[in-house]
């Protein structure tokens, strides 16, 4: 940028950023607020409410008892979360401040971790447009929040150039369709805890049915889809997740054979993507295995994510170290 | 979910056009026995149990474990260092921990990746997924070729099921009404994709339609594609080979095994027939940030100019930039690294050049602070071994010591310890060019030994001590340079591949990509449509089923309902098709899941 002064513009982008790690800290509590909320309507929709059993086809004994307002009732048709409302405008809100803040850093090469949450609440804000997924939206803010707050503080380094190795358009590329990836495994998680939790209410709600056990306790999980709903989408969002996880090990790969001569050397980074890539082929696969369809495959995906995770901070320390070409060390 | 299962198929025979899958895939029928343990077992003989193996071996749970295994044993080469990626931390590993790395090398930890367990799992899952796939090929292959299956008696038992009774226009017969309508629809069908058959008779009239056949191939091309990589990976690995050499500005180097620094071939690799041809680094340029600027001292836009010269006389320029390596004759060479190689003379009492060369020092920090050795055999009444410490920008340290502070040349100094002795070489001992042991030699100049160390500027001349000769620092600038740019020569450390496997695995890679995109995205669903007349009205029913998950089945059905009834005549009421109630199910919150 010629003519400006890049400290200055440093300084503005870390305001930026911090200011858009405020935003989504309240973008956090909004949704946290209307999590709670959500088992308050469950308790007042009571009374409103038939419960009504549902056996869903094929799997036998599945109880959906989500409040079904009456159709009559001009009171609430759809629920209307207000609080998850104002967590997604703050999101909005916070996103635009996170992409100025990115911008304003240069090429969005200089701070793997800036541009990969930014995508991962992009991700999550193109998804809203489609499917209604509020419901993680505790989840997605938590982890924008810990992921660009402690990147901030821990890798914020100023401006400096790109090191040569780093000057690749398959890097480019790698890191951006690593982010995606991320952002889907990051939805594909929040939906298979969800599920869990969704599996083990309705067992519940099925024994309270069958015997005199008592109900479980009214809350969240109630405004929530049903389980199989919610493994379904699970999986959706992990084999879209994978395709782009693929196309990060092929980058990665074409990167590294350019960079070093070699496509691919185990060494940590490309491990741990590795590990990452089987973990989710295994998730797929136990999708479509008898026996682990459901709470075993959802802890795949989970799994699936903690590695992710891992791998996102080892990249960090793994890409600050890199300083082999700026001299010789046979 | 309108996922569905082999349980609920119309059809339990074995349907030709189904993906034929391990006996525990979620879309293929319970065996009947399954789950049932009070059944006695016949005894096994040699074959079934090689069978039972087998069919074992290629289970969908097995391919689960194994891949999950893998995951699981790869992970340990990430904690400890691997001799392939990073040999230095292998030798640091053993210095750290005397004790336990033995035991860790015993159970291949250091060299995780090509141990018999690491191998043992992925051959397995291999060798379980090649199971898999061939006889899935075959059976695909057939089902490539076969007809859409018989339309089912009781279309109304499928999850996605609408239908609309309509009444026969005056005039005309059920029958006709009916035909025709199946016609229609099947052409329909047809148009979209649908692979169909006519399944006529017992008063009714139907089609029969599948789609999506594509979804099983690129399952199968996906795996395929998988071996692929590995055997690329496995035999272009043979005829690979990668070595590497050090080139200093004006040095040229031939492509032959002598003259490499090092070499490593694949197993199938003649190293009489490299590639012929020859390379001069020209010129080394690197920049640096300017002092004062974020960044300062960081070095960059390394480049090695170079000029290639092929058997038949052509000579050809070119670049070696890092991430772009340059091609030569089918090898590729990268740039590894580089440094100063200063230009050392030594004459000996009488005034003999015993020594003329420039020499690597290896650079020992990112301001370019770097170490070398100059060894000199013959010429002088003992051999001479001397370590030098050269800083491009020399500064000094609170403490005495010399540094550098800045990677290019402003303030160039070289200074040397010198021994005199054996140097250990008379014997054919191989010793590195980089290191100098200097056991059993006498130290005359630096450290200990009351002569200070030698420290010389480019140009500069100093005697040896002892009245053994001088030693002259050469400054390489051209003559009329002002300051030092230039004064000292550069190295560039290459290193030349020349990879087989590459393009293959890339290949392989993709490929598996595109099946992996068919096997995810295509759905492969069947539909029917049935119309059967009662009198002087005519029932159309519309059913669809899911093979695999297919999220969207029932939007499709909806489309191929909305597409069908225009051509129809008028319902005997007015009402939309029915839907089952199933589908209605209770999602408060995403209406949109499906």
């Amino acid at each position: 940028m010629p003519g400006t002064d890049p400290l200055l513009l440093d300084e503005i982008s870390l305001l930026l950023v911090w200011t858009a790690v405020a935003i989504y800290v309240l973008a956090f509590i909004a949704y946290a607020i209307d999590l709670a909320r959500r088992s308050d309507l469950a308790i007042k929709a009571k009374d409103e409410v038939v419960a009504r059993e549902l056996v869903t086809a094929g799997g036998g004994g599945v109880i959906d008892a989500s409040p079904r307002p009456a159709a009559s009732g001009t009171s609430s048709a759809t629920p209307r979360y207000l609080w998850a409302r104002m967590g997604t405008a703050l999101v909005a809100l916070g996103f635009l401040f996170h992409l100025a803040g990115d911008v304003l850093r240069g090429v969005a090469m200089y701070e793997f971790a800036l541009t990969g949450t930014l995508l991962v609440v992009a991700v999550y804000l193109v998804v809203l447009t489609r499917f209604d997924l509020r419901f993680l939206g505790a989840l997605i803010t938590g982890l924008a929040v810990v992921l660009l707050g402690g990147a901030t503080l821990a890798f914020h380094v100023e401006v400096v150039p790109l090191a040569d190795p780093l000057k690749s358009v398959w890097l480019v590329i790698h890191v951006f369709v690593a982010s995606l990836a991320t952002a889907l495994f990051a939805l594909a998680f929040g939906l298979s805890v969800m599920q869990l939790l969704q599996t083990r209410r309705e067992r519940k709600l099925v024994l309270a049915a069958s015997s005199d056990a008592p109900a479980p306790r009214r809350n969240f999980l109630q405004t929530l889809p049903n389980a199989d709903a919610l493994e379904s989408l699970a999986y959706r969002f992990a084999i879209v997740g994978f395709i782009f996880w693929t196309f990060t090990l092929i980058a990665g790969s074409i990167w590294a054979n350019d960079a070093w001569g070699r496509f691919w050397g185990f060494d940590t980074k490309e491990v741990w993507t590795f590990v990452i890539w089987v973990l989710y082929a295994g998730y797929i696969h136990a999708r479509a295995t008898r026996g682990w369809r459901g709470t075993r495959s959802a802890w795949l995906s989970i799994i699936g994510f903690a590695a992710v995770l891992f791998n996102f901070t080892i990249v960090n320390v793994f890409f600050k170290g890199l300083h082999a070409y700026s001299g010789l060390t046979t | 979910m309108s996922n569905s299962r082999s349980d609920l198929s119309p059809d339990r025979k074995k349907i030709v056009t189904d993906p034929l899958r391990p006996s525990d895939h979620a879309d293929s029928a319970p065996a009947a026995d399954e789950g049932r343990d009070d059944i006695t077992s016949p005894r096994l003989g040699p074959v079934e149990w090689l069978r039972w193996g087998w069919r074992q071996l290629t289970s969908m749970r097995t391919a689960l474990v194994l891949l999950l295994l893998l995951a699981i044993a790869a992970v340990p080469g990430s904690l400890v260092p691997q001799r392939g990626a990073d040999p230095n931390g292998v030798t640091q590993y053993f210095t750290d921990n005397p004790d336990l790395a033995p035991v860790l090398d015993k159970l291949s930890l250091f060299d995780v990746y090509s141990s018999p367990w690491f191998s043992a799992i992925y051959i397995l899952l291999f060798v379980s997924l090649i199971g898999c796939v061939l006889p899935r090929t075959k059976h695909h292959w057939k089902a490539l070729r076969a007809q859409p299956p018989r339309t089912p008696a009781r279309l109304t038992r499928l999850d996605d099921h609408r239908d609309v009774t309509v009444s026969v226009p005056g005039g005309q017969d059920a029958s006709a009404v009916a035909a025709s309508a199946v016609e229609t629809a099947a052409a329909q069908l047809r148009k979209s994709g649908y692979r169909v058959a006519r399944y006529d008779g017992r008063g009714a009239f139907s089609v029969s339609a599948e789609r999506g056949y594509l979804r099983e191939t690129g399952n199968l091309v996906f795996h395929i594609a998988l071996v692929g990589v590995l055997i690329a990976v496995g035999v272009g690995g043979g005829f690979t080979y990668t070595g590497q050499r050090v080139l200093v500005e004006g040095q040229a180097f031939t492509n032959s095994l002598l003259d490499y620094s090092s070499f490593n071939p694949g197993r199938f690799v003649n190293t009489d027939t490299l590639a012929p041809y020859s390379m001069t680094l020209d010129r080394f340029d690197v920049s640096y940030v300017p002092p004062g600027q974020p960044g300062s001292g960081q070095a960059g836009d390394f480049a090695a100019n170079v000029t290639t010269l092929t058997p038949d006389g052509q000579r050809q320029d070119g670049q070696v930039r890092v991430n772009h390596p340059l091609d030569v004759q089918g090898d590729r060479v990268y740039l590894l690294g580089n440094g100063y190689a200063p230009t050392v003379t030594i004459r000996n009492a009488e005034g003999v050049e015993v020594f003329h060369d420039s020499v690597a020092f290896l650079p020992q920090d990112a301001n370019m602070t770097s170490l070398g050795v100059i060894k000199v055999a013959d010429g002088m009444p003992e051999q001479l071994g001397l370590i030098g410490f050269f800083y491009p920008t020399m500064d000094t340290l609170t403490s005495g010591a010399l540094t550098s502070t800045y990677g290019d040349l402003e303030y160039p100094v070289l200074t040397l310890r010198v021994y005199a002795g054996d140097l250990g070489i008379d014997d054919g001992t191989p010793r590195s060019v980089y290191t100098l042991d200097p056991t059993g030699m006498t130290q005359i100049a630096g450290g200990d030994s009351g002569t200070p160390a030698l420290r010389l500027m480019p140009g500069e001349t100093q005697e040896l001590p002892n009245g053994l000769g001088t030693i002259t620092f050469e400054n390489e600038a051209p003559a009329g340079t002002t300051g030092y740019a230039g004064s000292v020569k550069r190295f560039a450390s290459l290193s030349i591949h020349r990879d087989v496997a590459g393009p293959w695995v890339l290949g392989f890679a993709t490929l598996a990509t595109l099946g992996l995109l068919a096997a995810l995205f295509v759905p492969r669903r069947r539909m029917w449509v049935k119309a059967t007349p009662h009198g002087d009205t005519v029932r159309v029913e519309y059913a669809g089923l899911a093979r695999g998950e297919d999220p969207t089945l029932a939007a499709a059905l909806d489309q191929v309902v909305e597409r069908h009834r225009p051509t129809l005549p008028a319902p005997t009421d007015q009402s939309p098709p029915s839907r089952p109630a199933s589908d209605d199910q209770s999602r408060p919150d995403t209406g949109k899941v499906d």
